[in-house]
């Protein structure tokens, strides 16, 4: 049955509303969480505050654990899932790249469209500045470009890099996430002097 | 004067009111989880925050000049794939930017402001967001994806070079966090 797109055909118009839809939800919690606000973005970085941690990975065992069940009941098809290829050097060297730009700007691609929604010129500053990056890529390096497009490869997960069926990765990201909550509470008591 | 002040100051104290404390993040976070399955159930992929990005650059690359466009690999790809205003990840943004918005209001977040600590002032916070874009930017290409793409997106299939991606960004934040700690502490 889902993925729904295989299975209904939608229009054009249907399928960009349906991501009109989509994005909605996804503004909402990131600016309930807090993510409009480079301030309480950047607080995970200082550990008085690890919102950031919480929110990403609850967000991630949440999807992860409802793929998973939804596979086992037969009603996803996990083949048709698009998973990006990849290629380690490019997935280090551009999240270092990406980690720095995080810290010294204050937010990420999808949170400083909340934050600009919100009003801050700060978010206007940074997504004018991702405009700019993507556009000098584009420009200047077509031949990185290939050659980290060329050595990717295909479909790389955990259960098929070490032949453990998913469902232990599931248990395990569960289980790691109950771990990091005692541990965030833990960091966040030790750093509380940080706050604003 | 009775009436301004009679009618004024109901108003201020109304814009000094406390905005609403954020959510839980484990309440926040379980419902990003649900909004991501949802992109996952219905388009087959998760989310994405960068590729709008690339899409608007090779439409304005080709309204400025065709044939440069055309000379850039990734320009091209993404003409290929048409107008920015029929790509999903834009529409996704678009909801994105709703979806905070009336989130912020209904809160009573939404301020006209810059998001920096005490110790710099706001152009200078407002160059360094820019750099801070410029260079995410960037390094998002090179990973293929962001926060969204690559961190969220690939993390909940067990994408092993999304895991990889997610690691490299908080090495490299805590990293810097300590040569920036003027701009946040």
């Amino acid at each position: 049955m889902f993925p729904l797109t295989y299975s209904m055909e939608f229009t054009q118009l249907t399928s960009l509303a349906l991501a009109v839809v989509i994005g909605l939800g996804f503004g909402f919690f990131l600016e309930r969480a807090g993510f409009g606000s480079a301030r309480k973005l950047m607080a995970v970085f200082y550990l008085y505050d690890m919102a950031v941690v919480k929110v990403m990975f609850t967000a991630i065992v949440t999807a992860l654990v409802g793929i998973f069940l939804l596979t086992a009941a037969g009603e996803l098809d996990f083949a048709m899932l698009y998973i990006e290829p990849t290629n380690y050097p490019a997935a280090i060297i551009g999240g270092l790249v990406f980690g720095a730009g995080f810290v010294i700007g204050g937010y990420c691609p999808g949170t400083s469209v909340a934050a600009c929604a919100t009003g801050r010129l700060d978010g206007l500053a940074f997504v004018a500045g991702i405009f700019a990056g993507s556009y000098a890529y584009a420009e200047f390096l077509t031949g990185l470009d290939a050659w980290l497009a060329s050595s990717a490869q295909p479909d790389v997960t955990l259960p098929g890099l070490t032949g453990i069926p998913m469902g232990w990765f599931v248990l395990a990201f569960v289980a790691f996430l109950g771990l990091a909550a005692w541990g965030m509470k833990a960091a966040e008591r030790r750093f509380a002097g940080l706050r604003p | 004067m009775n009436v301004t002040t009679a009618t004024g100051f109901p108003a201020r104290e109304n814009a000094k009111a406390k905005p609403a404390p954020f959510w839980n993040p484990y309440l926040a976070g379980f419902g990003l989880g649900l909004v991501l399955l949802a992109a996952y159930l219905v388009e087959g992929r998760g989310l994405g925050a960068t590729g709008a990005y690339s899409s608007v650059a090779a439409w304005i690359a080709n309204a400025i000049s065709p044939e440069h466009a055309q000379a850039s690999e990734i320009h091209a790809r993404y003409l290929a794939s048409g107008s920015p205003l029929t790509a999903w990840l834009t529409w996704l943004l678009v909801g994105t930017f709703v979806g905070a918005a009336v989130s912020g209001l209904v809160a009573g977040r939404f301020a006209v402001t810059v998001e920096k600590g005490p110790r710099l002032s706001d152009g200078q916070r407002l160059a360094l967001a820019l750099a801070g874009g410029v260079i995410a930017g960037v390094g998002a290409k090179i990973a293929r994806g962001c926060t969204s793409g690559q961190a969220l997106t690939g993390a909940s299939v067990l994408n092993a070079g999304s895991l990889v991606f997610m690691l490299a960004v908080f090495v490299a934040g805590y990293s810097v966090a300590w040569m920036a700690r003027k701009e946040w502490l």
